[in-house]
């Protein structure tokens, strides 16, 4: 079957489990630390499972993707988050908001459609939004939101705010128009110190069925940046503090010079590309094992244990994370549908009212 | 004749034609090794191969202006629309490029090409993925627009849509892809601009295309019961239009409910409550009523969607107002 023939095709990032890009980092971070990184993940990861178990119930409609296997990837990310950093991505965005500081229980509300929801049950999971805590989407259009980001970094420092975005995007946006007319854009307007953009590429190797090396001949994405004069690097998106060490450095850089820079991150999606997709003809069993083999809280489980962290205060974390998220799910469930009258409010921010319009 | 789904009565003409003419090829996203994200392409690489079968990047704007490029040289290409939300990024090849070219070449050039994909509302997915393109599409001359509902329709105006020496935006039923009908075999095709009386009735006229349609075959059972009789018309393509079959009807019935899940502004429905008033306005009895979807980007949760999509009881009461009688 061409089928098969085409899925052994795959080539070099699919198979290597992100080899090419793993060293061991430098950074040396306290025990403390890597425990409450441990507990972001996992938080991260038990409520996405919650999450899944509510689509199967038919509680959570419509689309559902989830960031099983690449959760270090934000977490790495948003410890360098400075109060006032602008955050962005498309619609596999439930660890982002986490992590910035919505909480589980308006998270799984507005993934039950419910009026007590993050966006009162108007956008659902591709969605989420959470400005006060400087998230800013949630998109669901691939390439979409790239443009937004980089007119985000501007207006910062235009207005000599001192802040940065993140821009997140995956490996199958980086081939829409709209990526790289925003990349040029960034790093012209680089020049001039008017573009702190961040630009993560969470490389998990797949959009939707179809691989990096079916989607493009150069599949070095982060050099794509250099079409555009921004410079970047790769990290090993499953190892937190990997990603870390790159995510500090890179902030500080972009923050002090106004000027974009690129981080690839090698990491891999685990689960399907949506909570609906069931088949996976495009990989293989055994990929998919290989890179659950470097699952990221598989890993710094690993490192927690070398810090002498017993296991016992592992389980305990598991445990109280469990918890939050039963809380989560309770409240969701309890709570109201939105009022009908909402379905016509939000549509402009100015007086003018729908009905106006017909 | 066959019984089939409107999935299946899509990819049989595909594959029909495929097998007739080698210059119909298929490009799209995830269409070939992942079998197609609607399953509508499942098993065409196997039986075509992947120079047919064309698995492209997220690239709307891209592929489907290359699509254009391969039409003008001599191909069919069909392009699927992983969903028609997305053509919004396409838009600018869509309108600027397949749309105009056979008219500013001076009828040199033309654009055989067929985009398709499902369209419409599905359940839940909220403001970016749900759209009803019908008036959009419908507004650019050049471009032909057709909406079939039954999977027959879906066969003859594929097969219809692949041979015409034009751009046609094919937009599909996304909800019904797993609903079945008798698909008349082999060579089958449907003309375009020819609306299709989908039950007969002398009191009222039921307008609707697509996935709408269905839910009018219902409002009209249930009116059948008060004894009103509803003619339900299809419209099936919205440009060519056929204004003969609507006037024909409303001269007979007098009234008119035209229903779209479109935002009712500057939409299909618009447009033939139009050509009503301009073609029967002495027949007519009482105002056409349009009803359409809410005029709000989608909405996430079910309750409000549900509320913003156009109801078999909106209908009742539009049918009510239309007839005289008193709302319940
Ligand atoms: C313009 C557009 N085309 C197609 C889609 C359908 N779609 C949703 S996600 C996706 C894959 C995106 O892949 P990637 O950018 O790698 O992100 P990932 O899903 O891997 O996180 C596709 C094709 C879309 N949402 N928008
Ligand atoms: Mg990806």
């Amino acid at each position: 079957m061409a089928t098969t023939k085409r899925t052994a095709r795959r080539g070099k990032t699919g198979n290597d489990a992100g080899t090419d890009s793993r060293k061991e980092p430098q950074v040396q971070l306290e025990t403390e630390e890597l425990i409450s990184l441990y507990q972001k993940m996992v938080e991260i990861r038990l409520f996405e499972d919650a999450c899944q178990r509510g689509f199967r119930q038919g509680k959570i409609g419509g689309y559902l993707h989830l960031y099983i296997g690449q959760e270090a990837v934000a977490t790495g990310f948003l410890e360098s988050h400075r109060s006032g950093d602008r955050i962005i991505t498309a619609y596999r965005d439930h660890a982002h908001a986490l992590l910035l500081g919505a909480t589980p229980r308006q998270i799984m509300a507005e993934l039950y459609g419910k009026g007590t929801g993050l966006v009162k049950g108007k956008g659902g999971s591709m969605h989420l939004f959470d400005a006060e805590n400087d998230f800013y989407g949630g998109y669901g259009i691939v390439g979409g939101h790239i443009p937004l980001g980089v007119g985000m970094a501007f207006a910062a420092a235009y207005n000599k705010e001192d802040s940065i975005v993140q821009l997140y995007l995956g490996d199958g946006a980086i081939n829409n128009g709209a990526f790289h007319e925003a990349a040029n854009l960034s790093g012209l307007w680089g020049q001039d110190g008017l573009n702190p953009c961040l630009w993560i590429l969470e490389n998990n190797q797949y959009g939707m069925g179809t691989s990096v090396e079916r989607a493009t001949a150069n599949t070095n994405l982060a050099s794509k940046f250099d079409a555009y004069g921004i410079e970047h690097e790769q990290v090993d998106g499953m190892d937190v503090v990997a990603v870390i060490e790159s995510a500090r450095r890179a902030s500080e850089r972009v923050r002090e010079s106004g000027t974009p820079f690129a981080v690839e991150a090698l990491t891999y999606r685990i689960v399907p590309h949506g909570a609906a997709d069931f088949l996976e003809r495009y990989r293989t069993k055994e990929e998919v094992k290989k890179w659950r083999e470097r699952d990221p809280i598989g890993l710094l489980e690993q490192r927690l244990e070398d810090a002498g962290v017993e296991e016992i205060a592992i389980a305990k974390i598991r445990e109280e994370k469990q918890d939050i998220v039963a809380d989560a799910v309770k409240f969701a469930e309890e709570s109201p549908v939105p009022e009908l009258s909402e379905l016509t409010t939000d549509v402009y921010a100015s007086e003018m009212h729908v009905a106006d319009a017909g | 004749m066959p019984v089939m789904t409107y999935r299946d009565a899509l990819r049989a003409a595909m594959a029909e034609e495929m097998e007739r003419d080698e210059q119909v090829v298929l490009l799209g996203e995830d269409i070939g090794v992942y079998g197609g994200t609607h399953l509508v392409t499942n098993g065409l690489i196997d039986q075509f191969g992947p120079r047919r079968v064309i698995d492209t990047p997220i690239s709307e704007n891209g592929f489907t202006g290359a699509a254009i490029g391969m039409a003008m040289a001599g191909m069919r290409p069909i392009v699927e629309m992983m969903t028609w939300n997305f053509s919004f990024q396409a838009a600018d090849q869509i309108i600027q490029n397949a749309a105009k070219i056979h008219y500013f070449s001076g009828g040199q050039v033309h654009v055989p090409l067929v985009i398709r994909g499902p369209n419409g509302g599905g359940v839940q997915l909220s403001a970016q993925h749900t759209h009803s393109l019908e008036g959009f599409y419908g507004h650019f001359p050049g471009l032909k627009v057709v909406s079939p509902v039954t999977p027959e329709d879906v066969k003859g105006m594929m097969l219809a849509s692949i041979r015409d020496p034009d751009p046609v935006i094919f937009l599909e039923a996304g909800a019904l892809y797993g609903t079945k009908g008798d698909v008349p075999e082999g060579d089958y095709t449907v003309e375009f601009g020819k609306a299709r009386i989908a039950r007969e009735g002398s009191d009222v006229t039921l307008v609707a295309y697509g996935r709408q349609v269905n839910m009018l075959l219902r409002v009209a059972d249930d009116l059948d019961k008060e004894g009103v009789q509803a003619e339900v018309i299809d419209l099936r393509s919205i440009r060519p239009f056929d204004t003969e079959t609507i006037i024909t009807s409303v001269k007979k019935t007098n009234r008119a409910v035209v229903v779209q899940e479109q935002w009712r502004w500057f939409s299909v429905a618009s447009e033939v409550a139009a050509l009503i008033q301009e073609h029967a306005f002495d027949y007519l009895d009482a105002p056409v009523e349009r009803v359409s979807g809410a005029e709000v980007p989608a909405p996430y949760a079910r309750n409000l969607e549900v509320a913003g999509f156009p109801s078999e009881e909106q209908i009742l009461e539009a049918v009510r107002r239309v007839l005289y009688q008193e709302s319940r």
